[in-house]
């Protein structure tokens, strides 16, 4: 993996997801990949510590088909998000097991109907390659404030 | 804003026996009358005793809006206190818990107190002398809540003097904790994690109301557990495990039909509690845990060991402001904060001596269903939302709550009833009648 791949690949990510790519978006993660929201300040284990999200392909195929349902309610009208990234920060690259880490700050916003609310935090990514294609192996948000009571976050960060 | 103020009259006039009045939800002045009267006449959760384990330990919590302190003292009391200094009212402790050692020092002042509340010192005291200070409600420390009862780690208070005992309160209610209590091998539980918090746009009533509403899952929740379940009919041939993934067997059975909720019940006791699920529950077929029932039934033996784990009662709501989910641990606090808006946490409990499974799964199902990320969520905050916007509308000033009434209806009794009854509803504002105007003048009539 090339530097300028994974920044790249980091960008495109929030590209589908500003854009509702939905399909596409999930098309980057594995099938043992998991989007993970912790709810503690450096937390270390997303399933005996309380999380936010903590989810497998399964769950985020679950909530991408939801957002189209004729009757998902609280989609009508839809959510829109937008991401502002700084530029990833690559923590390390494994040229053997062709993996890598990047930590990459991040404002979100995400808005419906009069609505808008904005988020910032960190996204971490592990990234490996699958069949000589990016993929996402673990994607977390960390929020700075994670331990604030928001309403409702519907879509990706 | 004098509509309900000292008017008795007009305060119960606001609860029919098939319908409440809109101002319930959308009226700022009953909001007000709500923190005034119901909150503090009755008993209200603040937190658990495993929270506050050794001297010095707090928490702090509310009753309505009012910040309350909890703490640890050095006997090993637990003291409930106002959260506030007597001096110039600065709340003494601002995080949600901590450990203030040998006693709490006002920031703004340096009072200090001890951990019982009691004064401990005054800087420059001799300020003091000769005014009288003594008897001056300052001297006296932290003021305290008399009216507290723990009952099995569970930290209640009611704040006014007038007001029914707590075991005439909860009487036979408190079988729904007893049972979550009974589900740890060693009979206690634990908090260890920090609460989910998710605000909700709405008035807190409607949180409790939805908690034994069960004509809505199927509906409200098509979007989220219907489509979780035509999902993993799609996805599971290709799943490597055979075994259903705990997320479908939570979902899924949000989709249940009509029928099983008729059938499952619901259990009506005085003063507007009640739970849905008597003979089953949307809960009943959660996979087993290896190595539960043989811890369970060494320590309570097998016949009542399997009597607790087949008790999977659904939602237990606990008038007015907490729900109880005993079979996944989970206790949701709705607290308000002003006539549209509640602040809701959910915290899930250890079953000491259980195998760790069971804190994953409350961990998982609190983080699928009471979570601002949570799809179910989603659904439920959408229509308490839209509710209370309908709400203002002139149209119709009455929400109607008569499913399955019947005439000779009794109120403050105990009785099983079928599960899909509003019954329960009309049961809470029964109490919420009651206990608003409890200690509430009638209208003063104005003399020439």
């Amino acid at each position: 993996m090339k530097r300028e791949e994974i920044i790249d690949f980091i960008y495109e990510e929030a590209f589908l997801l500003d854009t509702m790519q939905w399909d596409k978006w999930l098309a980057l993660y594995d099938q043992d990949s998991r989007y993970w929201m912790p709810m503690e300040w450096d937390q270390k284990d997303p399933i005996m510590q309380q999380s936010l999200m903590y989810e497998d392909m399964l769950l985020l195929t679950i909530r991408v088909e939801r957002l189209s349902g004729e009757r998902t309610f609280s989609q009508k009208p839809k959510s829109r998000c937008h991401h502002i990234l700084q530029a990833p920060k690559i923590l390390e690259i494994d040229e053997v097991n062709k993996t890598c880490k990047t930590r990459t700050a991040f404002a979100y916003t995400e808005t419906r109907g009069d609505i808008l609310e904005r988020f910032s935090g960190w996204a971490s990514h592990d990234l490996k390659l699958v069949d000589n294609n990016i993929k996402i192996g673990l994607k977390r948000i960390d929020l700075i404030n994670f331990d604030a009571p928001f309403s409702n976050i519907q879509l990706f960060m | 804003m004098d509509r309900y103020e000292n008017n008795k009259k007009a305060v119960q006039g606001l609860v029919l026996d098939k319908s409440v009045h809109r101002d319930v939800y959308i009226n700022e002045e009953v909001f007000k009358l709500e923190m005034e009267h119901l909150f503090p006449n009755v008993w209200i959760f603040l937190g658990h005793a495993s929270q506050i384990k050794k001297p010095g330990d707090f928490i702090t919590s509310k009753i309505g809006t009012q910040p309350i302190l909890v703490s640890r003292h050095r006997d090993n009391t637990i003291h409930v206190l106002y959260n506030r200094c007597p001096h110039k009212g600065v709340k003494i402790a601002s995080e949600p818990c901590g450990n203030t050692g040998k006693f709490f020092r006002c920031p703004y002042h340096a009072w200090s107190f001890k951990t019982d509340g009691s004064l401990l010192a005054v800087p420059l005291k001799k300020g003091y002398e000769g005014t009288g200070f003594t008897s001056a409600p300052a001297s006296k420390g932290l003021s305290r809540v008399e009216n507290v009862t723990i009952y099995r780690d569970f930290i209640f208070a009611r704040l006014s003097k007038n007001g029914p005992s707590f075991e005439d309160y909860f009487g036979e209610s408190l079988s729904t904790i007893d049972n979550m209590v009974d589900r740890a091998p060693e009979g206690a539980l634990e908090i260890i994690s920090s609460p989910i918090r998710y605000m909700h746009t709405c008035n807190w009533k409607m949180l409790v109301e939805n908690q034994t509403d069960t004509c809505h899952p199927m509906v409200a929740h098509e979007s989220s557990a219907g489509t979780a379940v035509k999902v993993w009919e799609r996805e599971k041939n290709n799943s490597i495990s055979k075994e259903t993934p705990i997320a479908v067997q939570f979902y899924a059975p949000f989709m249940s039909p009509y029928e099983f909720y008729e059938s499952t019940g619901i259990r009506i006791w005085p003063n507007g509690h009640g739970h849905t699920g008597v003979t089953g529950s949307i809960h009943q077929d959660y996979t087993d845990v290896d190595g539960y029932m043989g811890k369970m039934s060494k320590n309570y033996g097998e016949t009542r060991a399997k009597a607790i784990i087949n008790d999977v009662r659904h939602n237990t709501v606990y008038f007015p402001n907490i729900m109880v989910k005993g079979a996944v641990q989970i206790l949701r606090n709705f607290i308000p904060i002003s006539v549209d808006k509640t602040l809701v946490e959910s915290w899930c409990f250890k079953l000491v001596g259980a195998p760790e499974k069971f804190f994953e799964r409350s961990l998982m199902y609190n983080r699928f269903i009471n979570a601002p990320t949570s799809i179910v969520g989603h659904d439920d905050l959408e229509m308490y939302e839209r509710a209370q916007e309908g709400l203002k509308s002139n149209g119709n000033e009455w929400v109607n709550l008569q499913r399955l009434y019947s005439e000779d209806e009794q109120y403050d009794v105990t009785e099983i009833i079928n599960g899909t009854s509003e019954r329960q509803m009309r049961n809470q504002f029964n109490a919420w009648s009651k206990y608003m105007t409890l200690n509430m003048k009638d209208k003063l009539e104005v003399t020439e």
